[in-house]
C-alpha cells in the first residue's frame, strides 16, 4: 500500500517533470507574447525609445488606414478565387485517381511536388512564367496566336495570377485529402444507383459530392487559414504591386513593423487582422455545418 | 474494353501531370541555358553550361546557407521529437492533477492564429539579444503543439500490460519512453519529423525578421533576399539556379520517401 503510494507520488512528479518543456515553452512562447500584445497595441513604440501610452489612438489610426483595408480586400480576392478553384481542380483530380487505373501511385507523387517544394522556389519559377515580353505563358499564347497578357503587371490580373499559382502550388495536398474521403464512400451505393439507372454525373452529384462534406469543409478552412497568411508569393513575385493590387495583409503587416519600425500598430493590425481570419473561420464552419 | 473505357481519365491525368512537372523540368533545364535562350519553350540549348551556378556560388554564401539550413532544422527535428514524445507521455500515460488542463491549453493555442504572437515573439527576439544567433531560429520552434498532439494519440494505444511490466522490472518512465515507445513509435516519428522538418526548412518569414547577417541566413531566406534584391534582378538564370539549388535537398528526399511525406501532410491536414 505504501509503496503504491510513493509510486503515485513518484508518477506525479514525473509527469510534472516530462510536461515542464512544454510549460516552460507556453509561458516563454505563448502566453508571454499573446500578453504583450494586448499591452503593445495601447503604446507607440520603435523598439529603441521607451514605449508611449497612446491609448485606443492605434485602432483609430487602423480605421482610417485606408491601405490596410485595401490590404485586407486583397486578400479576400485572393481567397474568393483560390478557394473555389483549388476545390474544383483538386476534385476533378482526385476523381480522376480514384478510378480503377494504373500508375495512380506516380501521378500522386507528381501533383504532390509542388506541396513540398519551398514556395519561394515555386514563386520565382512562376514569376519566369508570368513574365510579360518574354514569359514562358506568354510565348506559348504568341505561338496560338493569341495575344499577350499582363499576367503580374497590370493591377487586375496580378492578385488572381498569384492565385492560380497557389493553386499549382497547394492542389496536390487536397487531391490527397478527397482522394481519402472519395475511398471512404460506401461502394455499394453506387452499385445501387446503376441498378436504378444512374449516370455518372448524377452519381457525382447524388453520391460522391453529399458524402464528400466534411472533407470539403476541411479543404475549405485549411485553404482559408493558409490564403490568410499569404506573404511569401506577393514578397517575392511584386513586392506588393503594381498600384498595391498584390499587398497582401501579412505584407502590410510586415511593412509597418521592419520596415517602417511601427511596433506597436503593427501589433494592432495583427491583433484585428487575426480577429478576421478567427471570425471568417467560425462563419464558415456555420455555414457549411448547416448545409 | 476496360483500358479503352479509362482514356479519357488517363488523357487527363497525363496533361495534368504535366502542368505540375513541365515548370520543374524547363526550370532545371533553364539554369544550364545561356541568358539569351532562356526564354525559348523548349527545353536544349546549343551553349549549355554550369556559369549560372558558377555566378551564383561567387554571388551568395549559399553552400554556408545550406549548412545553416540544416543544421537549424536538423536541431528544430530533433527536439520536437525529443520534447514531443516526452510531453505526449506524460499526457496519455502519466496520472498528475492539471494535466487535462495542459491538454486543452495546448488544443486551445493551436486556434490562436500566428498573426497575433510575430510581432511580440520578433520583440522577445531583440530583447533576449537573438537576433542574429541560430538561438532565434531554434529555440522558438523547439516545442510543437500538433506534434505533442501526434504522440499522445499514439502512446494511448500502447497496451498498459508492455508499461506495467517494464515498471515491475525497475524501469523509470523515462527508460520506459525512450527504450520501450520509442522503438515502437516508427510511424508517428517519421510523421512528426517530416513535418518538424518540413516546416523549419520552408520557413521564410521568420528568417526575414531575425537575421541580419548572410552568413547566418537560411537557404530559403537567403534566395529570397538574393531574388528580390540587386544582386541579381536582370539576371534569371542565376535567380532559377539558386532556386534549383534550394528545391533540390527537398526533392531528392521525396522521390525516396515520397508515400511517407504523402502521408504525414495529409495527417497534418486530417487531423487540424
Amino acid at each position: 500500500m505504501r509503496s503504491l503510494l510513493a509510486r503515485m507520488k513518484g508518477e506525479r512528479f514525473t509527469g510534472y517533470v516530462m510536461s515542464s518543456p512544454y510549460i516552460i515553452y507556453f509561458c516563454i512562447f505563448i502566453a508571454f507574447p499573446i500578453g504583450f500584445s494586448f499591452l503593445l497595441i495601447f503604446h507607440k513604440w520603435n523598439i529603441i525609445t521607451p514605449m508611449e501610452w497612446v491609448g485606443l489612438r492605434n485602432f483609430l489610426r487602423l480605421f482610417q488606414d485606408v491601405q490596410f483595408f485595401r490590404s485586407i480586400l486583397n486578400t479576400l480576392i485572393f481567397l474568393v478565387i483560390h478557394i473555389p478553384l483549388q476545390i474544383a481542380v483538386a476534385l476533378l483530380l482526385a476523381v480522376g485517381l480514384n478510378q480503377q487505373i494504373r500508375f495512380r501511385g506516380f501521378f500522386r507523387s507528381l501533383y504532390f511536388m509542388p506541396v513540398i517544394v519551398s514556395g519561394v522556389v515555386i514563386t520565382i519559377m512562376w514569376r519566369q512564367l508570368f513574365g510579360y515580353e518574354t514569359g514562358l505563358l506568354n510565348m506559348m499564347l504568341l505561338k496560338l496566336g493569341l495575344g499577350k497578357v499582363p499576367w503580374i503587371n497590370h493591377p487586375a490580373y496580378a492578385m488572381p495570377s498569384i492565385a492560380v499559382m497557389a493553386t499549382w502550388k497547394n492542389v496536390g495536398l487536397y487531391v490527397v485529402l478527397f482522394l481519402v474521403g472519395l475511398q471512404n464512400v460506401p461502394r455499394f451505393l453506387y452499385e445501387a444507383a446503376e441498378i436504378d439507372g444512374a449516370g455518372p454525373l448524377q452519381k457525382f452529384f447524388r453520391i460522391t459530392l453529399p458524402a464528400l462534406n466534411n472533407t470539403m469543409v476541411l479543404v475549405m478552412i485549411l485553404s482559408t487559414i493558409g490564403g490568410f497568411s499569404l506573404f511569401i508569393e506577393p514578397f517575392v513575385m511584386t513586392g506588393g504591386g503594381p498600384m498595391s493590387s498584390t499587398l497582401s495583409a501579412m505584407l502590410y503587416i510586415y511593412n509597418q513593423a521592419f520596415y517602417f519600425g511601427h511596433m506597436g500598430y503593427s501589433a494592432t493590425l495583427g491583433f484585428f487582422f487575426a480577429a478576421i481570419v478567427l471570425l471568417v473561420v467560425l462563419i464558415q464552419k456555420k455555414i457549411v455545418e448547416r448545409d | 474494353m476496360r483500358g479503352l473505357k479509362n482514356l479519357p481519365t488517363y488523357l487527363a491525368l497525363t496533361v495534368g501531370g504535366m502542368i505540375f512537372a513541365y515548370p520543374f523540368v524547363w526550370m532545371l533545364f533553364a539554369t544550364f541555358k545561356p541568358e539569351m535562350d532562356i526564354t525559348n519553350i523548349g527545353l536544349w540549348s546549343a551553349n549549355m553550361s554550369l556559369d549560372n551556378y558558377r555566378n551564383v556560388f561567387e554571388k551568395i554564401p549559399i553552400g554556408r546557407a545550406l549548412l545553416n539550413s540544416l543544421f537549424v532544422s536538423g536541431c528544430v527535428t530533433a527536439c520536437v521529437l525529443f520534447w514531443g514524445s516526452m510531453v505526449g507521455y506524460a499526457l496519455a500515460r502519466l496520472n498528475f492533477p492539471g494535466r487535462e488542463l495542459i491538454f486543452a491549453v495546448i488544443l486551445f493555442t493551436m486556434v490562436i492564429p500566428f498573426q497575433i504572437t510575430l510581432i511580440p515573439m520578433y520583440i522577445l527576439m531583440v530583447k533576449f539579444g537573438w537576433v542574429d544567433t541560430y538561438l532565434s531560429l531554434i529555440v522558438p520552434g523547439m516545442i510543437n503543439s500538433f506534434g505533442i498532439l501526434l504522440f499522445r494519440q499514439f502512446f494511448r494505444d500502447v497496451p498498459q500490460d508492455l508499461i506495467d511490466a517494464a515498471r515491475i522490472d525497475g524501469c523509470t518512465e523515462f527508460q520506459i519512453l525512450f527504450r520501450i515507445m520509442w522503438p515502437l513509435s516508427r510511424p508517428v516519428l517519421i510523421t512528426v519529423g517530416i513535418l518538424a522538418f518540413m516546416g523549419s526548412w520552408n520557413d521564410v518569414l521568420w528568417p526575414l525578421l531575425v537575421i541580419r547577417l548572410e552568413k547566418l541566413m537560411t537557404m530559403p531566406q537567403l534566395v529570397t533576399l538574393f531574388a528580390i534584391g540587386g544582386q541579381a534582378e536582370a539576371m534569371i538564370g542565376v535567380q532559377l539556379a539558386a532556386a534549383t539549388m534550394l528545391a533540390a535537398p527537398i526533392i531528392i528526399v521525396y522521390s525516396f520517401f515520397q508515400r511517407y511525406f504523402i502521408e504525414s501532410m495529409a495527417t497534418s491536414g486530417l487531423k487540424n
